[in-house]
């Protein structure tokens, strides 16, 4: 399976039907030329030509009974799989000031109960929420949600307004500060764009299981997060889901979120 | 009552192109500035990850809410029928659209990828109050442009009545709409707040009718143009009123938070321990902007002097910046709270560790930035009030009509 998506210039494709396509993943058999500059090219149609269906909802369960105080094998290969790790300071930068403007689109937090004095340790990335204020603040539309439940930026919409990250309760969401060098090939990222995690959506279209975290933490034998589809019954997240308490983080406002803790 | 006759502000032409020439000069920076930040990226100015919203935006969102603000004199004088405010009328429709652009500007300057703006316009998500926004701006601008006409024209006069009140209607909408902005972000504590959107709407007649009263003011001193006591008596009166509404509305506005428990983290904390944000709130709001002016609007000698009026505006207007720093800004370095209930004592993404605030330290580019689009809005009056009849020749007692207050006022004062 071979998927290319080559953006001479990223600046000057700007096309509703990129977002068609992130939108529903939906495979070409031939080459085709949706907008100058953007070609996309497929050699095996599926499971890409399927388009994206709301029959399924991606979601990741945290057991945070699991999740290992100084770890982060889950942030490392995320920095991996999206690219992040090839994002440099800018020379003339603070290292200081360049920590709170660096990207970061899952990070480790470390909390302690104001009343037992429980400590508790867990990665925090986007919820995925299947109400996401980001996606109904957002004046372009760049903020989107798949049909099954991913909710991503459309680089060529987003104009860098910043309001999704106003909006955002998890504060899920980092602004590209500095000019990107070097970038994956299925991660396009450019500067002056919003992103957050996306639960590795070019995963997800080439049917692969889980997502980059998922794996980095089973591989440290934590096996702290579980990845899986919300919607089907059978599945290893629903299993747990129903086996143990979980809750979403900030339930009062209702978002109905695609990750779920438990032990917090 | 004389007949009020416009006439194009004719000060010596080495003064006007002196003015023109600084304000083209802080253009030039901003936009220099500009250049600067979206060349090298955002890490250049103060905004990070957690303060997303810096410096433009105190600017920008001021210029915006001071606009609505300024249409106000014509809208009192339309809508309201007070003749009196009727002379003032064009110059708050000029004022009003000049702030409108400017404020816009310094947000699209702003925009991560400015470049796009034609995204912006061709793609709307219609659930984004922004995007409203965007339809309740240039609906502004259009609905300015035709009042002025019905101002000036004879034969727009005829529609100057139902324009006034569209106008009217529409700038209520427009400052609830900036104001909602912000009350939409149910995330952050600060926004969490019915009462943001009609406490807009006050201190935006507030900081609209400062600016106005300081460029009429400072218009007819240099021109030698008559601004009688009465409507003097009345502009500063009025900008009492709204000051103090201003004061009431953040009174009961950090009340209701303090009171509801879920907020009051915020409250303490911005009142108490917040740092420059404090400061900026109870220097910056509440003093500079809320009881200096008051005391000069309200004290009985100093209130009779024009430089110390202006003075008073000129403070309103300071005020209204910290004002907007506090609500933009303050809001954002407070840590969201995600885990009720629990201290975050370590975090890759500065979460507020142990309740501390994010960092934010304005930048040089991002304040010419601002001032770049107080600049824009300045241009556009300087020159519209040069080349077109936007300021009577006089407000002199004689010149302006009296309305059924001021005649009462009248016979109240004879017996005494
Ligand atoms: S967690 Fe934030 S970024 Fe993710 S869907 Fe919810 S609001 Fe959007
Ligand atoms: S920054 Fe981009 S994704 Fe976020 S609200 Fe603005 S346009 Fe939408």
């Amino acid at each position: 399976m071979e998927k290319v998506i080559d953006m001479k210039d990223e600046n000057d494709a700007i096309n509703p039907q990129r977002r068609a396509f992130l939108g529903v993943a939906a495979g070409v058999t031939a080459a085709v030329t949706v907008a100058p500059g953007v070609l996309l090219h497929t050699v095996d149609a599926a499971p890409r030509a399927e388009p994206v269906t709301s029959d399924v909802r991606w979601g990741l369960l945290i057991d945070t009974a699991k999740c290992v105080d100084g770890c982060s094998a889950c942030v490392d290969a995320c920095h991996h799989e999206n690219g992040l790790n090839l994002q440099t300071m800018p020379a003339e930068q603070a290292v200081k000031k360049w920590e709170t403007q660096k990207p970061a689109w899952v990070r480790k937090v470390k909390l302690q109960d104001n009343q037992t004095g429980r400590m508790t340790t867990l990665p925090l990335m986007c919820q995925h929420c299947d109400d996401p204020p980001c996606v109904d603040v957002c004046p372009t539309g760049a903020s989107f949600k798949r049909a099954d439940g991913i909710v991503m930026v459309d680089r060529h919409l987003c104009i860098g307004c910043r309001y999704c990250m106003m909006a955002c309760p998890y504060k899920a969401r980092s602004f590209i500060h500095s000019d990107v060098h070097g970038q994956l090939t299925s991660v396009p990222r450019g500067k002056g764009c919003v992103e957050s995690c996306n639960l590795c959506v070019q995963r997800r279209d080439f049917g692969q299981e889980s997502t980059a975290c998922v794996d980095a933490c089973a591989a440290e034998g934590h096996h702290a997060i579980v990845f899986g589809d919300l919607k089907d019954p059978d599945s290893t997240i629903c299993k747990l889901l129903n086996e143990m308490p979980s809750r979403q983080l900030r339930e009062d406002l209702v978002l109905n979120t695609g990750v779920r803790y438990s032990g917090v | 009552m004389k007949r009020i006759v416009y006439r194009e502000w004719r000060i010596p032409p080495t003064q006007f192109w002196s003015t023109l020439g600084i304000l083209a000069a802080m253009v030039g920076m901003a936009t220099l500035a500009f250049g600067y930040m979206e060349h090298t990226g955002h890490w250049v100015s103060g905004m990070n990850n957690s303060v997303v919203w810096g410096t433009p935006h105190v600017f920008a969102v001021f210029l915006i809410i001071a606009a609505s603000g300024a249409l106000n004199i014509a809208s009192i004088s339309t809508v309201f029928h007070k003749p009196m405010y009727k002379p003032l009328g064009r110059l708050s429709g000029l004022l009003a659209a000049a702030m409108l652009m400017g404020g816009l500007l310094v947000l699209v300057m702003d925009l991560g990828r400015p470049e796009r703006l034609i995204v912006a316009m061709t793609n709307y998500n219609f659930s984004s109050i922004f995007a409203w926004n965007i339809f309740l701006y240039t609906g502004f601008l259009i609905i300015v442009i035709a009042y002025l006409w019905t101002m000036a024209d004879r034969q727009g006069a005829a529609f100057n009545r139902p324009v006034g009140l569209i106008a009217f209607l529409w700038r209520l909408a427009l400052t609830t709409g900036t104001g909602s902005i912000f009350g939409f972000l149910v995330a952050r504590q600060a926004y969490d707040a019915a009462i943001l959107a009609p406490f807009f709407v006050v201190i935006s007649f507030a900081y609209g009718l400062a600016v106005f009263m300081l460029v009429l003011m400072y218009a007819f001193d240099e021109d030698n143009r008559p601004i009688g006591e009465k409507i003097m008596r009345r502009l500063k009166n009025l900008l009492g009123l709204f000051v103090a509404g201003g004061l009431y509305f953040t009174l009961i506005y950090h009340l209701t938070n303090l009171y509801g428990a879920k907020n009051d983290g915020f409250e303490l904390w911005l009142l108490t321990n917040g740092g420059m944000h404090t400061f900026m709130f109870w220097v910056g709001s509440v003093l500079i902007g809320g009881l200096l002016p008051l005391g000069i609007i309200y004290h009985p000698e100093l209130s009779k002097e024009r430089n110390w009026i202006m003075t008073a505006c000129g403070l309103v207007i300071i005020g209204g910046l910290a004002t907007m720093s506090v609500v933009i800004i303050g809001s954002q370095a407070y840590p969201i709270q995600m885990f009720p209930g629990q201290t975050i004592l370590e975090s890759g993404f500065f979460d507020g560790v142990n309740g501390a605030a994010a960092p934010y330290h304005p930048t040089i580019p991002e304040l010419l930035l601002g001032l770049g689009g107080v600049a824009v809005s300045l241009i556009i009056t300087v020159v519209g009030v040069r080349v077109l009849q936007f300021l009577p020749e006089s407000l002199a007692d004689d010149v302006v009509a009296l309305d059924e207050e001021l005649l009462r006022e009248e016979a109240f004062a004879k017996p005494a």
